[in-house]
């Protein structure tokens, strides 16, 4: 590359004359339409990371974690769950670096910042959990948990149901490289593959070779995450997760084989983590790593399938969207004290204390 | 009479016959063995999993989330510690979802001493379980409550702890299940597996019907007036025994509470029967640090401490890691019945 990159000195300029009508990642193509898409939802999520890192140094939340890094193979995930409530559409066991999945999914930004900013209107966890610990019933996203690896224990069992449901909906499950040490991981291999119970999971590892402050290389050998699955005979792939057109195909390829072999599959997608673990470690910006957003924008600006301004003006409608939800969001209620007892129990008519909700330890007046 | 595993068998089969069970499973639960201990032989939607106590709890959380109703078991809870921090989520998800998911799970498993099991199969499992917050957890110490808890256990929405009491899981109850034919021969003809061979065979159900005991209801077992003794599973026979030895021998009559549920409690009958008689006794066999018996402990000296005519006591396990084979450990580790009964006469003679 012997044009400079640095947007500050003149506009980038694609050296095609016409614009193109598809993408190219060596072999593999995507329509311009659908990149800018990509695109779009990448520029996004990470305009949104940033507000939100933003919002923990200020004070304005507490505490930071997320998925800068992640943007391109999250939002091809993303846009190609089928969406939707039970088992006819797809299940999503997610971790807690998820935000470009939902993004492109639809979420609106102010749901994500609101439990960021603990209020009342949180819709996850009202004000309860920590950012980007989603729980949408109308998608199927089950609650997400702080604890490791323990959603690849519960994937099965939705898969199972979906099995017997017929129809071609799918379980997801994603974390990290280094939760795949615990036996939870395992567990999940062979639980998605007994024999004639093969179950129809898709387990992912977004691999960002860190877990918190220790490397990958010095906890595990140098085989793929991927090969974990050959001790079962499963379909696996490990894909770069910073190439959204590779992810894009990665994905499609996978979905395809679990939806119509009702099996499992596991894709290992390498990605980045831009602003280290959590606001714990700091979160300051990583420059060391591959950026997938500004990988994308020159692939994009070299196909002229964009240009600079357009970049530009894209990026500040994020920003401004980000904002105009954290403006929403910070001045929206909190919890009350009220509310530290409720939604412990689902109102039950053969309990004989809590036919409601919770209201505390049982007492005289109970019955 | 039924026995109480067979009480469990015939709940799970009119459960996944009436109240929507969509599976039934675990080590050794499927065809052919249908648990180690019977509980769940000839069911229909039983089947055999891998040698995964997390894995199970974590499939049955997802079978729930999908739309199914597991009730899943962990062979002996002395199995069950490595799921405790899943057993956290199951019991969190609705708080933390702020009530987006509910958790329909049953989980069963056999729990405390009785049977010689050494280190790992005398556990006592309550304790720990009162202690996650959003599960509800019931310990029948008979047949029809075993029936009646399990089926409440089943409808209820929330994630419910079954503890089986593994010295009475053979014991025959002394009340008919709703349904069950008079002749427990009969009985055991229709619904047991025979030994060997068992490829073909096929259970003959007995027409069982619907009768929850409600989650938090305790039963008065004995009435009297001299103290209150509070019990469940293994222990409680033996402090029926022990009220009515001390009747028989001495004329003091007991309030004896089966408290049934361990979460949420049956506090109104507790308090009441405190109030009346002004002496408690709580016995079960878990180990005596931090056992939940001290909880009940506390909240009546809160809450009694003037109703109190003698020091209110607590006969448990002692803070020992394990139940050794050898039955001098056994007999001298957890509650026994001259234990109780010296406890209990003790009790109503005290005099400030």
């Amino acid at each position: 590359m012997s044009e400079s990159l640095d947007e500050s000195s003149r506009p980038r300029r694609s050296k095609l004359t016409a614009a193109s009508l598809a993408v190219r990642s060596g072999r593999e193509t995507l329509s311009v339409e659908l990149a800018l898409t990509l695109f779009r939802h990448m520029v996004r999520t990470r305009a949104l990371e940033e507000r939100a890192i933003k919002m923990s140094k200020s004070g304005e939340a507490y505490f930071w974690i997320g998925g800068p890094g992640e943007e391109a193979f999250n939002v091809c995930l993303g846009l190609q769950v089928h969406k939707g409530a039970g088992p006819a559409h797809d299940y999503l066991h997610l971790h807690y670096r998820s935000l470009g999945i939902l993004l492109a999914m639809g979420l609106p930004m102010v749901d994500h910042v609101r439990q960021l900013a603990m209020t009342a209107t949180d819709p996850f966890s009202r004000g309860r959990n920590f950012v980007g610990h989603y729980a949408i019933p109308a998608w199927n996203v089950v609650p997400v948990t702080s604890v490791i690896e323990v959603q690849y224990l519960m994937a099965p069992g939705t898969a199972l149901i979906q099995k017997r449901a017929g129809g071609d909906g799918l379980t997801v499950v994603n974390g990290g490289d280094a939760g795949t040490a615990e036996g939870d991981f395992e567990s999940c291999l062979l639980w998605s593959n007994r024999p004639g119970h093969e179950l129809p999971v898709l387990m992912i590892v977004t691999n960002n070779q860190y877990g918190i402050s220790t490397p990958a290389k010095t906890q595990f050998g140098d085989r793929r995450i991927a090969d974990r699955a050959l001790a079962y005979d499963m379909k696996a792939e490990t894909v770069d997760g910073n190439d959204p057109i590779a992810s894009w195909h990665a994905i499609d390829r996978a979905m395809k084989y679990v939806r119509a072999e009702r099996k499992p599959f596991l894709l290992e997608a390498m990605v980045s983590r831009l602003h280290g673990h959590s606001s714990s470690s700091g979160a300051q910006r990583n420059w060391s790593e591959t950026d997938c957003v500004a990988l994308f924008e020159q692939k994009l600006i070299d196909a002229n399938a964009i240009d600079a301004d357009q970049v530009r003006a894209m990026k500040a409608e994020a920003k401004e969207e980000a904002e105009a939800a954290v403006v929403q969001a910070t001045s929206e209620a909190k919890p009350t004290l009220q509310d530290v007892e409720r939604f412990t129990y689902c109102a039950s008519k053969v309990d004989a204390v809590y036919p409601s909700d919770y209201t505390g330890l049982p007492t005289q007046n109970a019955k | 009479m039924a026995t109480l595993v067979q009480a469990v068998r015939l709940a799970l089969h009119y459960g996944e016959q009436h109240l929507g069970v969509t599976d039934i499973f675990g080590e050794d639960v499927g065809p052919p063995l249908g648990g180690v201990f019977t509980a769940t032989q000839g069911l229909k939607t039983a089947w055999n999993s891998p040698l995964d106590e997390r894995g199970i709890v974590g499939t049955a959380m997802g079978i729930a989330y999908a739309g199914g109703r597991p009730v899943c078991e962990i062979q002996f809870c002395d199995y069950a510690f490595n799921t405790l921090d899943l057993l956290k989520i199951a019991g969190n998800q609705r708080w933390a979802s702020a009530g987006n998911f509910d958790m329909p799970i049953v989980l069963m498993t056999p729990s405390g001493s009785g049977i010689r099991g050494s280190l790992y199969h005398s556990h006592s499992f309550e304790s720990w379980a009162s202690r996650l917050a959003g599960w509800k957890i019931v310990m029948p110490s008979n047949a029809l409550d075993a029936y009646g808890l399990m089926l409440s256990a089943i409808v209820d929405p929330n994630p419910v702890m079954v503890l089986l009491p593994k010295a009475l899981l053979r014991v025959k109850g002394d009340e008919l299940i709703p349904g069950e034919p008079d002749d427990p021969d009969e009985l055991a003809r229709m619904i047991d597996a025979p030994v060997g061979d068992r490829s073909l065979w096929e259970p003959q159900w007995p027409d069982v019907r619907e009768y929850f005991v409600p989650l938090g209801s305790a039963k008065l077992v004995r009435e009297g007036s001299a103290a209150t003794v509070v019990s469940y599973g293994r222990t409680l026979p033996l402090c029926v025994q022990a009220a009515d030895e001390l009747g028989r021998d001495f004329g003091f009559t007991f309030d004896v509470i089966d408290l049934r549920s361990i979460f949420p409690y049956d506090w109104p009958m507790v308090a009441r029967s405190v109030a009346k008689t002004g002496r408690v006794l709580i016995v079960n066999e878990d180990t005596e640090v931090t056992n939940f018996g001290e909880h009940l402990l506390r909240r009546i000296v809160d809450e009694h401490f003037y109703d109190l005519l003698a020091k209110p006591r607590l006969l448990m396990g002692k803070h020992v890691p394990g139940i050794g084979l050898n039955q001098v450990y056994e007999q001298n580790t957890v509650p026994q019945l001259p234990g109780i009964r010296d406890a209990l006469r003790e009790l109503a003679e005290e005099r400030v």
